[in-house]
């Protein structure tokens, strides 16, 4: 069964700390092998075991560069258009007429 | 189940830009900075309480100096350890606004210890946040008050120790044993368990301000990886080890049960009640059968300088008290110092017909000079078309400026001539009166006597008076 939560990480906006990393009850985390623009290493998530439990959004020292979704079923899905495919949505928390895509987290 | 999103407050900006460069969606904050952490509880309480329209976020001195860049909120920032007092004043012009003042150690127990004391003292309705990294981050890793015993600084590169410069501040405790303070306490950055608790108690303080209960500070230990020389994963270590146990975490005072909403009364001023206050209103109940002329449109900006004692700063005082019995707005703006025991002194009276809206004099239209250095010091200073008054029996050098009007009187030895030297002021007064032509004579004539009480003068203030008059033809 796919996991039905996800972390979301920006990683151009990641300085690569590893607060996340270290502080993931579950260790779904851990580092990219590639540099981001900044030069950091970003974190990464592994791809699925994630429980939403928000630690890693809560010890994260940057704005956005995590997003955690409970319950990803639950999001409406629509088009991308830098993605090119029908994905998961997320509402703009500014606008709550725009929407996110999970994927690659461009507004759509 | 239901779908939750954990994401960026909505009290953030979209994108940094007042911080420019490329990365407009990170901070400015180093890997692993205790700020960004702070930051993010801080904007999802504002969000989640709604208060984001009437908050004001007053940025410290320090690495968070730019807190404005990020937060979508009123921005203010104050200089070094001032946040309080720039708190204190917003929030009594603004009773509804939500006050927070965002401090590092530096800014907070060094420079800013007067500050914080006084307002937690007080009890003014504000939210603190102190940041505690135990080092003055921003200018590379300095002593701070917070620094501990034995702690590496680049001021103490063998380590803090008692005998040079003491134990580090406990400011929580300090703060919690004031008795206005309504809720303290301290917090740290480290783990999930830390992390909830510290954004309990940012929630908790707001909630206090909200309820307008009072004053309410949390102090949270943070991380500075780059100022301890640590990895941010080791410098939370360090913190749960070392900097915890010196700063012991919990709640040192929270009253906010028992205590009552306290609604702060501004009441509007009543020029009536100020007047009674500062015994003005005399002139204008005492003089009824003088009729006035209406009002000119003026602005008379009067320097009077000369050295203590020869009645400077009373001429002033009545010169602003009889411009007031006509009516006119006045300011009276004596300069008080060293120059009080004997020296130079000054005043500056500003008389019109609009409000004023600061009593400072750089350039004077009139210039009433007594002696030598008055003149000397603020004879360029006078506008061009304005006139100089001056004493030309004790000054030998006449005003050599031909764009004003000049007038010399021998204020002083007239004066002596009259009785006695303390009334040259009174000389220079009249001559003021008909020179600037806007003030009625037999109005001052009998106001005079109401400001100037001494008896023993009061005869000789209205030869005195009159004689300045027919001088100044």
């Amino acid at each position: 069964m796919a996991t039905i939560n996800r972390v979301l990480i920006q990683a151009d906006d990641c300085k690569g700390c590893g607060f996340c990393v270290e502080a993931c009850p579950v260790n779904v985390l851990d580092f990219a092998d590639n540099l981001n623009v900044m030069g950091y290493r970003p974190a990464h998530y592994k791809g699925e075991g994630c429980t939403g439990c928000g630690t890693c959004f809560y010890t994260c020292p940057e704005t956005s560069a995590i997003t955690v979704i409970r319950n990803v079923d639950g999001l409406e899905t629509g088009h991308c258009s830098h993605c090119n495919k029908t994905v998961k949505q997320i509402p703009d928390y500014r606008d709550s007429d725009k929407k996110i895509c999970i994927e690659c987290l461009n507004p759509c | 189940m239901k779908t939750t999103i954990l994401q960026k407050p909505a009290s953030f900006y979209d994108e940094f830009v007042l911080k420019g460069g490329s990365q407009l969606k990170s901070t400015h904050y180093c890997p692993g900075c205790g700020h960004g952490i702070l930051h993010k509880l801080i904007a999802e309480a504002i969000s989640d309480f709604n208060i984001q329209d009437r908050t004001v976020l007053i940025s410290p001195v320090g690495c968070s100096v730019f807190a404005y860049y990020y937060f979508d909120v009123g921005n203010i920032q104050a200089a070094h350890g001032r946040a309080p007092a720039v708190a204190t004043g917003y929030k009594r012009a603004n009773p509804d606004s939500i006050m927070i003042s965002y401090q590092g150690d530096g800014d907070l127990a060094a420079i800013g210890t007067n500050e914080i004391l006084h307002a937690a003292n007080r009890g003014e309705q504000m939210t603190v946040f102190f940041v505690n990294n135990a080092i003055y981050g921003m200018t590379g890793g300095q002593m701070a008050p917070t620094t501990l015993i034995g702690q590496k600084s680049t001021t103490t590169p063998r380590g803090r120790t008692l005998q040079n410069e003491g134990y580090p501040m406990k400011m929580a405790e300090i703060i919690a044993i004031l008795e206005a303070p309504v809720y303290v306490e301290r917090v740290m950055l480290t783990d999930a368990k830390n992390i909830a608790r510290t954004r309990k108690a940012v929630r908790k303080a707001l909630k206090i301000q909200i309820d307008k209960k009072g004053f309410s500070f949390v102090e949270v230990l943070s991380a500075c990886p780059t100022g301890w020389k640590m990895t941010p994963v080791n410098s939370k270590k360090w913190m749960t080890d070392v900097l915890s146990k010196h700063f012991e975490l919990g709640v040192k005072k929270d009253i906010s049960e028992d205590r009552e909403p306290v609604i702060v009364m501004h009441p509007e001023p009543h020029f009536k009640e100020y007047h009674e206050l500062l015994d003005i209103k005399s002139l204008a109940d005492k003089i009824t059968d003088v009729k006035l002329p209406a009002l000119k449109p003026i602005l008379d900006e009067v320097k009077i300088a000369g050295f203590g004692g020869q009645g400077v700063l009373s001429m002033g005082y009545a010169l602003a008290n009889i411009a007031m019995g006509h009516n006119y707005q006045v300011s009276w703006l004596p300069s008080y110092g060293p120059e009080m025991r004997g020296g130079t002194a000054n005043c500056s009276v500003k008389v019109s017909d609009q409000r004023i809206g600061s009593p400072i004099i750089d350039n004077p239209t009139v210039l009433v000079a007594m002696n030598k250095p008055s003149l000397i010091r603020f004879e360029e200073d006078v506008q061009p078309g304005g006139i100089i008054l001056y004493d030309s029996g004790l000054i030998d050098t006449p005003p050599t400026r031909k764009d004003v009007t000049v007038i010399g009187i021998q204020a002083t030895e007239e004066a002596d001539k009259l009785g006695s030297r303390k009334i040259a002021n009174m000389i220079m007064l009249g001559a003021y009166a008909k020179s600037s032509g806007y003030l009625l004579e037999n109005y001052i004539l009998q106001a005079l006597p109401l400001i100037i009480k001494n008896k023993a003068f009061h005869e000789m203030n209205d030869k005195a008076f009159k004689l300045g008059m027919r001088l100044a033809k």
